[in-house]
């Protein structure tokens, strides 16, 4: 058994918590790794390789078409948000993952206090629920093509048809009843089918080039620029710019890097500069994945110019036959189950006497009746860039305590030092730079897309100044003054 | 047993990729590679869990 396998066998629960981030949990969920449990860098390679190639790729590829990006602008737009994601993961999370080496919920509640950091876990819990329902559109895409049921429009906020209901429902019941039932056997199936998926993806995009007319290396520019990301067409709004790709694909995963949330993950690394195993999910995932579902997309438009619909489902199948609509179920079942299990275990904090079973249950249902609008998926790169948004000032407040808060002479872990249930100072900077990012959304234009940068330095000044005032005036039990 | 199973498990992953560059060759048609595609598809699903995250299962 190879060092990677190992670790992502679910019946250990230490080795699991580094193949998936599900488990964070079930141990050391309170202390620090110890030495004798870091792993090497093979198992994060494989972990992101994994992770990364899900069900909504098969989504986002297309939709940056359907956003009218130029060749030029996704090509290289991608390559250098992927650059600053795996350049955030190596220098924002990683240092402080192996300092610490905590869970990023046991250091957030040190730092914030039990109810805060609950509070945090209910957002939390939310967006996963609506992820997953992203995930179960995907699949409820490919269980619907026997019954030729009506896909829903680019632009749909309502189900258009009876038939998209019922595949969703059957799709979410399914996942969720096994999300309830324990995690461990899809775990187990996800990390088999792993591979297979990442081939049939890049066998998707293979196969459609002749189709799409490139039938050498050299057609392949002209034909990017001419028939797959024209840059002309734009079939949603906003049309999307160089700049959109970079902080997309930067900000697609923030609340893992940015917003700490993969600290859970990199307590197992032995060095900081594991950090850069990312590459592996943000190259094969977020490149040539995203870049094979954009082919498919053009290659249904040039077939058939009226059908602008995002369907995975029926573009997989149009390339690569039922195994592709398998990896298109396969892809959002084994994402989306997890998924719905993390946030069953973020609900679980509210509803102390459910048993997990019922919380988990209670987390498909919402991810389900989310999966029935349409427009969950269909404008899954807002839903994706606000999932980010709404976590990542967590992040800021993480980085500003461990890195300044010594350098100016104030605690770290002040919910901890002070025996505080909520620190105002988090709180405020978690939901007064919100605020403020509504407010330039709402009144300055600036998109959701954009919003995350200025939001954390926003975040983090907060954090800084009002812990200052706190600190400065707040009674630590057991200090004299 | 199990070092024939992985190399049965690694033709099946051939299976899956490979043809999609015969396609693109031209040497074979779009409808063999998804045959193909499948067969491949289902000889990794059949082989591949005895001997990949083997602990698992025990």
């Amino acid at each position: 058994m190879t060092e990677e396998s190992k670790l992502k066998a679910p019946d250990d629960p230490e080795q699991d918590a580094v193949g998936s981030i599900l488990s964070v949990g079930e141990e050391f969920e309170r202390e620090s790794v110890p030495q004798s449990h870091l792993k090497g860098l093979r198992s994060f390679i494989g972990m992101y390789a994994g992770e990364h190639a899900a069900g909504t790729e098969f989504m986002i590829g297309p939709l940056f078409v359907a956003h009218g990006v130029t060749a030029f602008d996704l090509l290289v737009g991608l390559l250098l948000g992927n650059l600053l994601a795996v350049l955030s993961w190596r220098f924002m999370t990683a240092p402080i993952a192996t300092r610490v080496r905590q869970t990023m919920y046991y250091q957030l509640e040190r730092i914030c206090g039990y109810k805060l950091v609950s509070l945090y876990n209910l957002a939390n819990g939310l967006m996963f629920c609506f992820l997953a329902g992203a995930m179960v559109s995907v699949s409820a895409t490919a269980v619907g093509i026997p019954f030729n049921m009506t896909m829903p429009g680019l632009n749909d906020w309502l189900p258009n048809s009876v038939g998209w209901i019922i595949a969703v429902v059957a799709v979410g019941l399914v996942i969720g009843i096994i999300a309830a039932k324990g995690y461990e056997s899809v775990a187990h199936f996800a990390n088999i089918a792993a591979p297979w998926m990442v081939l049939v993806f890049l066998a998707c995009g293979i196969a459609a080039l002749p189709e799409l007319g490139v039938h050498s290396l050299g057609d392949f520019w002209q034909i990017a620029k001419e028939r797959i990301w024209t840059g002309s067409v734009v079939r949603t709004p906003p049309k999307f710019t160089f700049w959109h790709v970079v902080f997309f694909a930067w900000f697609c995963n923030l609340a893992m890097h940015v917003g700490m949330a993969d600290l859970s993950i990199f307590r197992f690394a032995k060095k900081a500069r594991y950090g850069y195993a990312s590459a592996a999910g943000m190259y094969v995932g977020h490149y040539m994945a995203w870049i094979a579902a954009a082919l498919l997309y053009a290659l249904q438009l040039q077939k058939d110019p009226t059908n602008e619909t995002v369907a995975p489902g029926p573009m997989a199948v149009n390339i690569a036959g039922l195994a592709g609509a398998v990896c298109v179920v396969v892809a959002g079942w084994t994402t989306a189950n997890p998924t719905i299990y993390r946030a069953g275990l973020a609900f679980q904090i509210l509803f102390k006497k459910w048993s997990r079973f019922r919380v988990t249950l209670l987390a498909g249902a919402l991810a389900t009746v989310g999966a029935i609008f349409p427009a969950l998926v269909m404008k899954l790169l807002d839903f994706v860039a606000l999932y980010g948004l709404i976590l990542m000032p967590m992040g800021a407040v993480i980085f500003i305590d461990y890195w300044v808060f010594p350098k100016i002479g104030l605690k770290r872990f002040f919910a901890e030092v002070a025996q505080l249930n909520f620190n105002w100072a988090a709180g405020v900077a978690w939901i007064v730079s919100l605020m403020i990012c509504l407010f330039l959304n709402l009144y300055f234009g600036i998109q959701i897309f954009f919003l995350s940068l200025p939001g954390w330095f926003i975040a983090a000044i907060l954090h800084l100044t009002i812990s200052k005032y706190i600190q400065r005036n707040h009674q630590i039990p057991g200090e004299t003054i | 047993m199990k070092t024939i199973l992985k190399i049965i498990s690694y033709c099946a992953l051939a299976a899956t990729v490979v043809p999609s560059s015969l396609v693109y060759t031209g040497t074979i048609e779009l409808e063999l590679h998804k045959t193909i595609m499948l067969v491949g598809m289902i000889v990794w699903f059949l082989t591949a869990p005895f001997w990949m995250d083997r602990k698992n299962t025990a």
